[in-house]
């Protein structure tokens, strides 16, 4: 008896995405916190120890920052699709150059959210559509 | 003079504040998109706030978000997570030596709240100014940063539910990186870096388990080594 309601209550809740709370979520909360904080504690509580930051180290994580972030924006910005013309004429694409403009020009983050929005709207809504 | 008019406040702790205002700006939006991207993946609010307070790392959470959102194994999840969050290594390391005198206990709550933001506006200040007690001026750009990150993160979830998708403001998400790696490319190898990850991220955008931002990021670190090798 019990087992038709939960059924029933489970059919429910998962007809509603995001009121359901999934262990796999928390699980990558927990392990990822765990990972970030000991990323920032490491040199900070090692210090007293050893001196200096062995330049093994330093150098790859000069380039974490760029790399990192070029590989989440790109292919926001682009996909690409047979023919040079379907993978410009892509409003993201645009939207993301307008955006990148500003972001060297400024060094604004509000500044480049507002720009790359707006282009893209501009093109979603008037230009393309 | 830091205790007139009765004001409890050390008065480094109160510049740190004052210092960290001007870049709220840029830290309001992304606070706001992290909300609005984790409604969109599907996150309840306590899975958003739970994000924010346990890793409080936007990038990252914003990642973790859309690998979430997107079905992909929770080795990927975690594993792209900790690579975009290793920089904070570097970080820990250049500001240690500020924090050495203080109490182990002192060090691991400081820790807790460093951030891009609140790494480099200390690291310049202690710089400029050799006289401000390190952990006042830090605590006070820090916490105002958790803040004002934590408020944003609750406002975005509940805006996020009541836009139409059709806006696309989760498109704001590459944008607020965009704006971060702007400045990141600042030299030969760092840009080689930046242009070798994005590229070999679209490349890679069809691998199965999500792995193209992962294999991108590594591709990347690789190719600003390299250049930086060959000059």
């Amino acid at each position: 008896m019990t087992g038709i309601s939960d059924l029933a209550g489970l059919s429910v809740l998962s007809a509603l995405p995001g009121l359901v709370s999934s262990p796999r979520v928390w699980v990558a909360i927990v392990v990822i916190g765990i990972a970030t904080y000991s990323f920032r504690l490491s040199f900070i509580h090692l210090f007293g120890r050893i001196d200096e930051v062995p330049e093994r180290i330093r150098r790859p994580l000069k380039y974490v920052p760029p790399a990192v972030l070029a590989a989440l924006v790109f292919p926001d910005l682009v996909t690409v699709r047979p023919g040079v013309v379907a993978t410009l004429a892509d409003e993201r694409l645009i939207a993301g150059v307008a955006a990148g403009a500003v972001a060297w020009r400024t060094e604004n983050v509000f500044a480049t959210i507002t720009v790359g929005m707006v282009v893209l709207w501009l093109f979603r809504f008037v230009v393309f559509a | 003079m830091t205790r007139m008019n009765g004001s409890v406040l050390h008065e480094d702790l109160v510049a740190g504040v004052r210092d960290v205002i001007p870049l709220m700006l840029g830290i309001v939006p992304f606070a706001l998109v992290a909300g609005i991207a984790a409604v969109d993946a599907g996150l309840t609010l306590a899975e958003a706030v739970g994000l924010s307070v346990i890793v409080f790392a936007g990038a990252s959470q914003l990642a973790a978000i859309d690998l979430l959102g997107s079905n992909a194994p929770l080795a990927v999840v975690i594993g792209t997570a900790a690579v975009i969050n290793l920089r904070m290594v570097m970080y820990s390391a250049s500001i240690a030596p500020h924090f050495a005198d203080y109490a182990r206990r002192t060090r691991a709550a400081l820790a807790y709240l460093l951030t891009d933001q609140a790494y480099a506006l200390s690291v310049a200040e202690y710089e400029r100014n050799d006289g401000r007690s390190r952990w006042h001026y830090y605590l006070g750009a820090a916490a105002s940063l958790w803040v004002v990150w934590q408020i944003g993160t609750v406002v975005g979830v509940v805006v996020g539910a009541g836009v139409p998708d059709a806006w696309g403001l989760t498109f704001a998400v590459p944008l607020v990186f965009l704006a971060l790696l702007v400045p990141a490319m600042k030299d030969r190898p760092t840009t080689a870096a930046g242009l070798a990850g994005g590229a070999v991220a679209v490349a890679a955008a069809g691998l199965p388990l999500n792995l193209g931002l992962l294999v991108g990021a590594v591709s990347g670190i690789v190719v600003g080594l390299l250049t930086e090798a060959r000059e």
